[in-house]
């Protein structure tokens, strides 16, 4: 599904991305950890196409797409979807109509016609059941006056109802209490299939008790250092980051 | 009709100000001067009649209905059908004739001639409005008043005096909207004077949709007795060059007042809204909210200034005002003006200008949602927190479109 090859890129000038390899397949969930300023972030945004991060050489192919050519809006609409870090209040506009709008967008671009209302609130209905959100949300301004909790959960039913290929969530654990980071994780999970794909973005192995990973990759100063399956997640939740900062440091020694 | 029969004004004959004015410093009057104006009035206002004017009139909710074409007061198109007696909603000329007393204790009072425009405004004014609320009444409906300006072969200048008088305990909504008739450049040239007597509330919109041709000058001089409330909301979409003076005197305790704005611009459009709000005694309140947006080659003024005097102790007085510049070619000049000699206060005031922000617009590309689309949810953004001031729910969503049909850009609706 996502193929990225020696992926370098920078932010105001300043490479984070110093050549990542990745593959993710359809029905695959990843976790990239690794410590702050590492680049987690920095891929995720890459591959949602912000226009803040400039790709500098690699390649990225989504489903077989050139994604570096396109722009954010279509890499949407193809089936990629980020959960911000940091989710953008939008005064004036409700969910309601934030959320039809991306429907309607995304369904336009497949040749297919817009939801009904019905079938558009049935939808919100199901999806918003799931995490446990109160109707009355939908017609409050996107993420005006939502808790991080909140926020967070918004994000997950978007991806919910957007229905993406490919679900990039940006430390979607970060600043969420036991209660929230269950409801979320059961957002994912109940998200996840044979034919969609997530990567988790994440500093804490917390997240991943929730929902589990095929494979972990340590990203530590824009390169991954180290993949293996969930067990190593938990290793480093042991052992912490420099451990295998001093691992890479030995092999590099040797 | 020839122009020897039309009453032909020449500016020059009054003291306009020039940008040597230090209120006057980033509007240029010059263009306005270039012509020579007929008073509207002496035009009549038979020959408008065929115009859709009720397609200018806001829609939706119920209201009490006042025409002006070119400064004269329309009877045969107005409808008070079901006002409370004892409430007048007349002409000035009409009311002076009946009500010449309490007139004389208002009409005048409260707005000084500062400069040439009001000047020009006294000396011609022959018509106008005037709401009076008696002591206690409460108007039920919104009064929505049509202004509409201009003609297809002469340069019209209209000169409407507005008086609102709200007596004690009472309370009015006012709707001033401003539309023009396409052809030659005119001049619309306002002076109001509001009293918002004690415990009163007094709602006040101003909607100007003038032709992009034409030059629109207001003063509105408010004065609140102990206790009232006044909201002024000021909206601006049309005007080549639009001038605003929204002035408030707080001359007793326990006044609220607040001021909001929303003005838009694009092409070569320029707007000035200068704000005075003068609290001369203690405990009240003052709060003002100004967003600006500006496309093209357009340009913005806004200048607030709050007196604080020295009696006026536990004055709470906010001001903030923000501008969005859609084009590299658009500008703003904007100045806080702050002059306290109370030493118990509270008062604070913020400027902020910008571009649509960049992560909020790739925030919602990224649920493919177009950029034309992202741009205009922002700009709704932007200007959500004026909007979501007025009070009528269906003037509301009207003003949106307004906003979104005048910078030409893809309209975003809740619904």
């Amino acid at each position: 599904m996502l193929v990225i090859k020696n992926l370098k890129a920078n932010v105001e000038g300043k490479e984070i991305l110093k050549g990542i390899n990745l593959e993710i397949k359809a029905g695959e969930v990843h976790a990239i950890m690794g410590p702050n300023g590492s680049g987690k972030s920095t891929l995720a945004n890459v591959l949602a196409g912000n226009g803040g991060y400039e790709v500098t050489s690699g390649e990225i192919y989504f489903e077989g797409k050139d994604l570096v050519e396109l722009a954010p809006e279509d890499r949407a609409r193809e089936g990629i979807f980020l959960a911000f870090q940091y989710p953008i209040e939008i005064p004036g506009i409700s969910n309601a109509t934030f959320l039809k709008t991306a429907l309607n967008e995304v369904r336009k671009y497949h040749g297919k016609p817009e939801a009904t209302p019905k079938e558009f609130l049935e939808l919100l209905k199901e999806k918003s059941g799931v995490l446990g959100m109160d109707p009355q949300f939908i017609s409050r301004s996107v993420n005006v006056g939502f808790s991080g909790g909140e926020k967070k959960r918004n994000e997950i039913l978007q991806m919910l109802m957007l229905q993406p290929k490919l679900a990039l969530l940006d430390e979607t654990d970060s600043g969420l209490d036991i209660d929230a980071l269950k409801i979320v994780s059961s957002g994912v999970n109940v998200f996840k299939n044979k034919d969609n794909a997530v990567l988790l973005v994440t500093h804490y192995q917390r997240l991943l008790n929730y929902i589990v990973p095929d494979y972990v990759h340590v990203l530590s100063q824009g390169r991954i250092i180290k993949s293996g399956g969930k067990e190593l997640a938990l290793e480093l939740e042991e052992k912490g980051y420099d451990w295998i900062k001093n691992d890479e440091l030995i092999e590099e020694n040797v | 009709m020839g122009n020897d029969l039309l009453n032909v004004i020449e500016l020059s004959d009054f003291n306009l100000p020039t940008m040597k004015n230090e209120d006057w410093k980033y509007t240029n009057v010059a263009p306005i001067l270039k012509n020579n104006y007929v008073l509207g009035t002496s035009l009549g206002y038979e020959n408008y009649l065929s115009l859709p004017l009720n397609d200018y009139f806001f829609k939706d909710f119920d209201y009490y209905k006042v025409v002006f074409i070119n400064g004269i007061f329309v009877n045969e198109l107005s409808d008070l059908t079901g006002l409370e007696s004892g409430i007048i909603v007349d002409s000035l000329t009409n009311f002076q004739k009946n009500n010449s007393e309490i007139l004389a204790n208002h009409l005048n009072k409260y707005s000084a001639i500062d400069n040439g425009f009001n000047e020009l405004n006294n000396t011609l004014s022959t018509n106008g409005l005037v709401v009076f609320v008696p002591k206690g009444k409460v108007v039920d409906k919104p009064i929505q008043i049509l202004y509409l300006n201009g003609d297809s072969n002469e340069n019209v200048l209209s000169v409407p005096k507005n008086l609102i008088i709200a007596e004690e305990n009472s309370q009015a909504t006012i709707i001033a909207n401003y539309h023009g008739i396409k052809g030659k450049e005119y001049l619309t040239n306002i002076v109001t004077e509001v009293y918002a007597g004690k415990n009163s509330i007094v709602d006040f919109y101003k909607i100007q949709l003038e032709e992009e041709n034409s030059y629109h000058v207001e003063k509105v001089q408010a004065y609140q007795e102990a206790n009232s409330l006044f909201n002024h909301y000021n909206f601006t979409f049309g005007g080549s060059i639009t001038r605003n003076d929204i002035n408030t005197c707080l001359n007793d305790e326990n006044i609220e007042s607040h001021f909001y704005g929303l003005y838009l611009a694009h092409k070569e459009q320029h707007v000035d809204n200068h704000t005075f709000v003068d609290h001369a005694k203690p405990n009240c309140m003052s709060n003002e909210l100004y967003k600006g947006i500006l496309d093209g080659k357009s340009r913005g003024v806004f200048n607030g200034k709050i007196m604080v005097r020295r009696d006026a102790q536990k004055t709470n007085a906010y001001q903030s005002n923000k501008a969005v510049l859609l084009s590299k070619n658009a500008i703003i000049d904007t100045k806080p003006q702050l002059e306290i000699f109370a030493d118990d206060v509270k008062c604070s005031h913020g400027a902020a200008v910008g571009q649509l922000d960049e992560n909020s617009e790739f925030y919602i590309k990224s649920r493919g949602i177009p950029k034309d689309i992202a741009k205009s949810m922002l700009i709704r953004a932007f200007a959500a927190d004026v909007i979501e001031k007025i009070k009528i729910d269906e003037l509301r969503e009207q003003i949106n479109h307004l906003v979104f049909e005048h910078l030409n850009r893809v309209e975003v609706k809740n619904n």
